[in-house]
């Protein structure tokens, strides 16, 4: 469907010629493809944007390594620089859930996957870190949210709190709290409500949440398709409610991926796992240099220029 | 900033040069139109006023004027046909607004006096089936169900064999979401629709696919296969309440030139507008009304 970045780059490849050094012609030239490639798998603008300036910086001038031609050289810095990006500090998928219970708080917009991914985690922490989990469902908007989660519940054999029709959000995470507290949970999750970030009411909703729980971890789940919207999402949530890390969903697809780099850039928090899929076990820790060949479109090249 | 608000301000006119041409190209790509369009769409403006004086205000407007010219012809309701059961099969990527819209739609018909029976396809999901029976419950709508893991296509079998007997108007069918590049999900689809084709050759009616206005350029992609394996008769997007302007429904228009039915603005059962070219138009390039 898409041109890929190779391609892309194939002329330019041909017109540049070996030199020594990359000149700032041969770095703009590249980096206008480089630009094209990143909005066309749906980084955000302002971030395609920065980076492709952090990039010029670091091209300009380099040393052309003698096997490669400058337009590959150029490749070989953009991809670096990508991984750099998405690279969040500490261990990848480790959660902050000493102390127990452990509350972690799960937000996003609406059909992004959180309570699904809340399951999968559940479902992790359960079975890896042999952590005893409890789940609440905060939904009270979308029909039959509760109970989809009750059931995920069932199937991955994690607790849920009982559900009671007609209590808010507020005071369902009280109860979770307490139930947590006194039924010797590792982990209690709250799976909040779909939010569009510029909903007023609902980010206070989600706020007050936030301040009776007091999230160990909040993490903001979002669709791996997301265009160019990545931007205020992130910086809306995190504005607002304070995230300490991403999910990224519908990694199975076959999208580019460019709102990871929209989410690292905006958030700077880490991207701690990828969904691959609707079953319970299609959770994967995020991995910089899979996504980084993807959003560019372009594992062969940089094969290519790794070999150099 | 050139494309900033500033109704206040005098009228400044610029020169329509490139450095300008960029920035509206990068408005555009802003809104999902994806790199192409976008530069197809302000090319067409350029064309015979470039190094004219134009104000800002001017330029949006052409652009705005440019862009519900393209999306002219795609703006179409649903059709309704003589026929009846009518079946209007919703498909679409996981959580893209399927189920909620078919609540919508079908509060939509019943209050115009369709006799209408929803059909819960999405035997996949936790709680899928429950969720649209509340839905069914808010539009005053049965909802035909089977239980969770069974047959779709043996469900909407018998949802069509129930509509035909009932006499229904429209038969709505939902199905579970999934991701095109899932050639197993996409055979399953394709199977659904044969076996409402043994009931009625000329079933299902409408094949509505449902975009996310969250989703960026891989709703191309999302259109592309879901017209070639599920026969896509038309679109509905969804979640244009949020930040999102789903810029790229001008990209499907052109490259596709499927109907737009509706757009979804919100998670309650009236929140289904039609699709306006002008009010699009104007939120994509952030025209002031
Ligand atoms: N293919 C795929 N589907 C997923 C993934 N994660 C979630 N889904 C599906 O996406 C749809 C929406 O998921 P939910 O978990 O209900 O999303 P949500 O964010 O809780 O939705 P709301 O509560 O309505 O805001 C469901 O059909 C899920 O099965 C994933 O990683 N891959
Ligand atoms: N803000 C907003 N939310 C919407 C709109 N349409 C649907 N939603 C929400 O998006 C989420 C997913 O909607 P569903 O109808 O369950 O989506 P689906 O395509 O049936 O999902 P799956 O069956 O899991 O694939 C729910 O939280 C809905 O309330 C809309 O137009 N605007
Ligand atoms: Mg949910
Ligand atoms: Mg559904």
């Amino acid at each position: 469907m898409f041109e890929n970045l190779s391609e892309r780059l194939g002329g330019v490849f041909d017109r540049l010629t070996k030199q020594g050094a990359l000149s700032e012609d041969d770095v703009k030239t590249a980096l206008r493809e480089v630009r094209v490639a990143l909005l066309e798998a749906d980084v955000s603008l302002p971030v395609a944007r920065q980076f492709i300036k952090a990039v010029e910086k670091k091209a300009t001038g380099a040393a052309v390594t003698k096997s490669i031609t400058p337009g590959q050289q150029v490749v070989k810095i953009v991809h670096d620089e990508l991984i750099a990006t998405l690279t969040g500090e500490g261990e990848p998928g480790a959660l902050k859930i000493d102390s127990p219970p452990a509350p972690i708080l799960m937000v996003g917009l609406q059909g992004g996957g959180k309570t699904t991914t809340t399951a999968k985690l559940a479902k992790r922490l359960k079975e890896r870190d042999g952590k005893k989990v409890l789940m609440a469902s905060l939904d009270v908007n979308r029909p039959a949210a509760m109970e989809q989660l009750e059931i995920l519940g069932k199937q991955i054999g994690v607790d849920t709190l009982p559900i009671i029709k007609g209590e808010d959000p507020v005071a369902i995470a009280k109860r979770a709290k307490t139930q947590a507290s006194l039924g010797g949970y590792d982990v209690y999750m709250l799976d909040t409500a779909g939010r569009l970030s510029i909903d007023e009411e609902l980010m206070a909703q989600v706020e007050a949440v936030r301040d009776v729980a007091n999230p160990r971890e909040t993490i903001l789940v979002v669709d791996g398709l997301t265009g160019q919207d990545a931007v205020h999402t992130a910086q809306n949530f995190d504005d607002r409610i304070g995230i300490s890390g991403v999910v990224l969903t519908r990694m199975d697809g076959d999208g580019r991926g460019g709102a990871a780099l929209s989410m690292r850039a905006i958030t700077g928090k880490p991207i701690k796992f990828v969904g691959l899929g609707e079953k319970m076990d299609a959770l994967e820790t995020f991995e910089p240099d899979r996504i980084a060949g993807r959003i560019l479109g372009m594992g062969d090249i940089v094969a290519l220029v790794e070999k150099a | 900033r050139l494309l900033g608000r500033n109704s206040a301000a005098p009228v400044v006119r610029r020169e329509l040069d490139d450095d300008m041409l960029e920035q509206l190209e990068e408005l555009l790509i802003a809104s999902d139109m994806g790199v192409d369009t976008a530069l197809r769409v302000t090319a067409n403006i350029a064309e015979g006023r470039y190094g004219k004086k134009v104000s800002v205000q001017e330029i949006k407007e052409l652009l705005a004027q440019e862009i519900a010219r393209i999306m002219e012809p795609v703006a179409r309701p649903l059709p309704l046909y003589p026929k009846t059961p009518q079946v209007v099969l919703v498909v679409g990527v996981n959580g893209s607004g399927k189920t909620t819209t078919i609540g919508k739609l079908a509060s939509q018909f019943k209050a115009a006096g369709k006799h209408v029976v929803i059909a819960a396809g999405d035997t996949f999901r936790a709680a899928a089936v429950e969720q649209l029976q509340v839905w069914g419950d808010r539009a005053g709508v049965p909802v035909l169900t089977a239980p969770e893991g069974s047959d779709p296509a043996s469900l909407a079998f018998d949802a069509m064999t129930r509509a035909q007997a009932e006499g229904a108007d429209l038969l709505m069918i939902d199905t579970a979401g999934r991701l095109q590049n899932r050639q197993d999900l996409m055979e399953e689809l394709a199977k659904i629709v044969r076996v409402i084709r043994k009931k009625d050759p000329d079933a299902p009616h409408n094949t509505l696919l449902v975009l996310d206005a969250t989703t960026g350029q891989n709703a191309i992609s999302q259109t592309e296969t879901f017209q070639k394996l599920a026969d896509v008769s038309g679109l509905v997007m969804t979640k244009l309440d949020g930040t999102a302007k789903g810029g790229v429904l001008v990209a499907l228009a052109d490259k596709f030139g499927l109907p737009i039915h509706a757009i979804g603005v919100g998670e309650q059962i009236d929140d289904l507008a039609p699709f306006d070219p002008e009010e699009f138009a104007a939120a994509l390039t952030g025209l002031e009304a």
